[in-house]
C-alpha cells in the first residue's frame, strides 16, 4: 500500500510540473521562456540573436529556447504538439501549413517583409581551388561534371535550388521548353540527392561530386566552421527568403523577438553567419568570415530572381514544379534512368 | 479450483508483459495500418504504379535478401571460429600463436557488437570515407554503386547471425560429436547431423533479424547511397519524401507493404526452418 501512494504522489507532483511548465509558455507575464523552432542552419545565428533580445527592454526576463531540424521535420513537429512560439521555417508553405491548421494566424505575411526574416541565394559549392572551374550554370551541363544537390522530396529547402537552375536556363534559353531541356541534362548529372541540406554539404566535402548546388549562408557557415570548399556565386541566381512567423497562443514578447530578429540589430548578426541582410535594411560594413570577400561578402547577382516575380509565389511554384505526381521537376527527375 | 489457475505473480508479470507489448508495438503498429487503410486501396495502387516507389521497393528487397544470405555465411563462420576453432595444443612456437589467437578471439567478440552501439549516420559517414571518392583502399562504390547499400546493409545486420548462433555454439555438447566421431561419423557427416541441425533455428533466427533489419535501414544509407531514383534509391528514403510531403496516407500505405514484406519472409522462413529440421 505504501508504494502506491509514493507513486501517486510521484504522478501527482509530475502533473503540476507539466502544469506548471505549460502555463509559462502563455499568457502575458514579464517573464517566461520563449520557445522558437527553426530550421537547421539558423541554430549558430539564432543563439546570439537570442541573447542580444534578452537584454533589450522588451526582452528582459525572458529565456529563449530554440529547437531545431530541416524545416518540414520543425512543421511536422509543430503541427503534431511542439511547443512553438515563433516558426522560422525555409519555406513559406511551411508556415502556410501552420496557418492551415489555425496554429499561426492567416494574415502572418502581410507585413514590410512579406513574413520573411532572412534572405540568402543560390550559389555553386566546388572543390578546393574549383578544379573544374565551374562558374555558370551552362558549366553545369557538361557531360561528366557531377552535381550534389538534395532531394527536393526530402527536404523542403532544396526546392530552392532546382528553381534556381531552373530559372537560370529559362533566362539563357527564352522559353519553359528550353529551360526543360536544359533541366533533362542537369538532373542526368546529379549523382547523388542527399536527403538534406547539410547530408549534402557532408558528402560533398566527402570528395563526392564537382559542384554541390547550395545556400550561401550555408556555404559560408560551413566555411566558418573549417570545412574546406570553395563556392562561387553565379550571375544568375534565386533569391531565398526563409519565412518567420509568431503562433497565435504566443505571449507578446515572440512579436517583439520578431521585431528584433528584423530590426538592423538582428540583421546584422544573422549577416555574420551568412545571410543577406533583408532588403531596405541597412548593417552598414560587417566582416563575414568564411565569405569568398570577408569584406565585401554579398557580391551583387547581375539577374537575381526571387519567387513571387518569377515564378508566381510559392504556391503556384510548388503545384507546377514539385506536385508529387505531375510536378514538372518531379516528372524529369523519377524519368532519369542512368 | 482449477490447478493452472494463475497465481498473482505470473497473473501480474502476464499483465506486464503485455501491457508494455502493446503500448510499444500493438498500437504503433495497429496505428500504421489504421492510417494506411484510411487512404483506401486506390493510396496503396497508387504507392505501388509509381515507378519510383516500385523500384525502390525491389532493390530494397533485393539488397536485403543478398545481405541476409551473406550474414548467414559469414555470420555463421565468425561465430564458430568465436566458440570453436581452436588450434590444437601444441608446444613451443605454436603456444604464442595459441595465446594470440586467444586475444584476437576476445576483441573480435567484444568489437562485433559496435555496429548496434554506433549511430548509423555516424557509420554511414565512416563507410563514405572508406568505400567514397577518397578511399584509401581504392574501392570507389559509394555513393553512386548499389555496392554501396549493401555495405551499408551488411555492416549494420552483422551482428544478428552471430550473436544468435554463437550461444547455441557454446552450449552445443563436444561429448556428443566424441561419441560421434567414436563412432566412425567423418567431419562432415557429424557437421550436418549434429551441429547444423542444433544451430539452424539459431541462424534462421538471427537471418530474419538481418533481412527486417536490411529492409528498414535509413541512418546510414543517407550519406552512403545517393537516392537516385530507380538506381539506388531505398524504400526508407522514399517514405521520408513523402513524410516530408506531408503525405502522411502513402507513408502509412507504404510502410505497411513494408511490414507485410517482412512478416512474409519470417514466416518463409520459419516454414524453411520446420522443412530443413525435419529432413536434415
Amino acid at each position: 500500500m505504501k508504494s502506491i501512494k509514493v507513486t501517486a504522489a510521484l504522478v501527482a507532483v509530475g502533473v503540476l510540473a507539466l502544469a506548471g511548465c505549460g502555463s509559462s509558455s502563455s499568457g502575458a507575464s514579464s517573464s517566461g521562456t520563449l520557445n522558437v523552432v527553426g530550421f537547421s542552419v539558423l541554430e549558430q545565428a539564432n543563439q546570439k540573436v537570442f541573447q542580444a533580445f534578452e537584454k533589450t527592454s522588451a526582452g528582459k526576463g525572458w529565456k529563449i529556447q530554440g529547437a531545431y531540424g530541416a524545416s518540414g521535420t520543425e512543421r511536422d513537429a509543430v503541427l503534431g504538439g511542439q511547443p512553438a512560439d515563433e516558426a522560422q521555417l525555409s519555406l513559406a508553405p511551411d508556415v502556410a501549413k501552420l496557418a492551415g491548421a489555425g496554429q499561426v494566424a492567416a494574415t502572418w505575411a502581410d507585413n514590410a517583409t512579406h513574413g520573411i526574416c532572412t534572405d540568402s541565394v543560390v550559389v555553386f559549392g566546388v572543390q578546393p581551388g574549383n578544379p573544374k572551374s565551374i562558374e555558370t550554370w551552362d558549366d553545369l551541363l557538361e557531360p561528366g561534371v557531377k552535381i550534389v544537390t538534395p532531394d527536393p522530396g526530402s527536404s523542403g529547402s532544396a526546392k530552392w535550388n532546382l528553381l534556381a537552375a531552373y530559372g537560370a536556363y529559362r533566362q539563357e534559353t527564352g522559353s519553359a521548353a528550353g529551360a526543360e531541356a536544359d533541366m533533362k541534362k542537369f538532373i542526368a548529372n546529379v549523382v547523388t540527392w542527399p536527403s538534406s541540406g547539410r547530408d549534402a554539404t557532408t558528402a560533398f566535402e566527402n570528395g563526392t561530386g564537382d559542384v554541390l548546388l547550395s545556400y550561401e549562408n550555408e556555404v559560408i557557415l560551413a566555411r566558418q566552421s573549417g570545412q574546406k570548399l570553395d563556392y562561387v556565386d553565379p550571375s544568375t541566381s534565386l533569391l531565398i527568403e526563409n519565412p518567420c512567423a509568431v503562433t497565435k497562443d504566443a505571449p507578446k514578447t515572440a512579436a517583439d523577438l520578431l521585431d528584433f530578429q528584423k530590426s538592423v540589430e538582428g540583421q546584422k548578426l544573422y549577416v555574420e553567419t551568412g545571410f543577406r541582410p533583408l532588403p531596405g535594411v541597412d548593417v552598414g560594413q560587417v566582416t563575414v568570415t568564411g565569405a569568398n570577400d570577408p569584406s565585401s561578402p554579398f557580391p551583387a547577382i547581375a539577374h537575381l530572381q526571387t519567387i513571387d516575380k518569377d515564378f508566381g509565389g510559392w504556391d503556384l511554384a510548388d503545384a507546377k514544379y514539385f506536385d508529387e505526381t505531375n510536378g514538372i521537376l518531379t516528372k524529369l527527375k523519377a524519368a532519369d534512368s542512368k | 479450483m482449477s490447478a493452472r489457475r494463475l497465481n498473482r505473480g505470473t497473473g501480474l508479470g502476464l499483465g506486464i508483459a503485455m501491457g508494455w507489448f502493446s503500448l510499444l508495438v500493438l498500437l504503433p503498429l495497429a496505428a500504421i495500418i489504421v492510417k494506411a487503410a484510411g487512404g483506401g486501396l486506390s493510396t496503396f495502387g497508387q504507392v505501388l504504379t509509381q515507378g519510383e516507389t516500385r523500384d525502390a521497393l525491389l532493390l530494397t528487397v533485393k539488397m536485403s535478401v543478398l545481405v541476409t544470405l551473406l550474414n548467414v555465411a559469414v555470420g555463421t563462420l565468425i561465430a564458430w571460429e568465436l566458440v570453436r576453432d581452436r588450434p590444437a595444443k601444441t608446444q613451443g612456437a605454436a603456444r604464442a600463436g595459441e595465446w594470440l589467437w586467444g586475444r584476437v578471439r576476445v576483441a573480435v567478440d567484444l568489437v562485433i557488437d559496435i555496429p548496434f552501439a554506433l549511430p548509423t549516420i555516424v557509420a554511414g559517414l565512416v563507410l563514405l570515407s572508406l568505400y567514397g571518392p577518397h578511399s584509401p583502399l581504392g574501392l570507389h562504390w559509394a555513393p553512386t554503386t548499389q555496392k554501396a547499400i549493401l555495405v551499408a546493409m551488411a555492416f549494420v545486420t552483422l551482428p544478428f547471425v552471430v550473436r544468435t548462433v554463437q550461444p547455441v555454439l557454446e552450449e552445443l555438447d563436444a561429448d556428443v560429436e566424441e561419441a560421434a566421431a567414436s563412432l566412425g561419423a567423418g567431419r562432415l557427416t557429424i557437421l550436418r547431423r549434429i551441429v547444423l541441425p542444433a544451430v539452424l533455428p539459431a541462424i534462421f533466427a538471427g537471418a530474419s533479424l538481418s533481412f527486417a533489419r536490411g529492409l528498414s535501414e535509413y541512418g546510414s544509407l543517407v550519406l552512403l547511397s545517393a537516392n537516385s531514383p530507380h538506381r539506388t534509391e531505398t524504400v526508407s528514403v522514399r517514405l521520408f519524401a513523402f513524410i516530408e510531403q506531408s503525405n502522411t496516407a502513402s507513408a502509412a500505405a507504404l510502410a505497411t507493404i513494408l511490414l507485410v514484406v517482412a512478416l512474409a519472409a519470417i514466416v518463409v522462413l520459419d516454414v524453411m526452418q520446420r522443412r530443413v529440421a525435419r529432413h536434415g
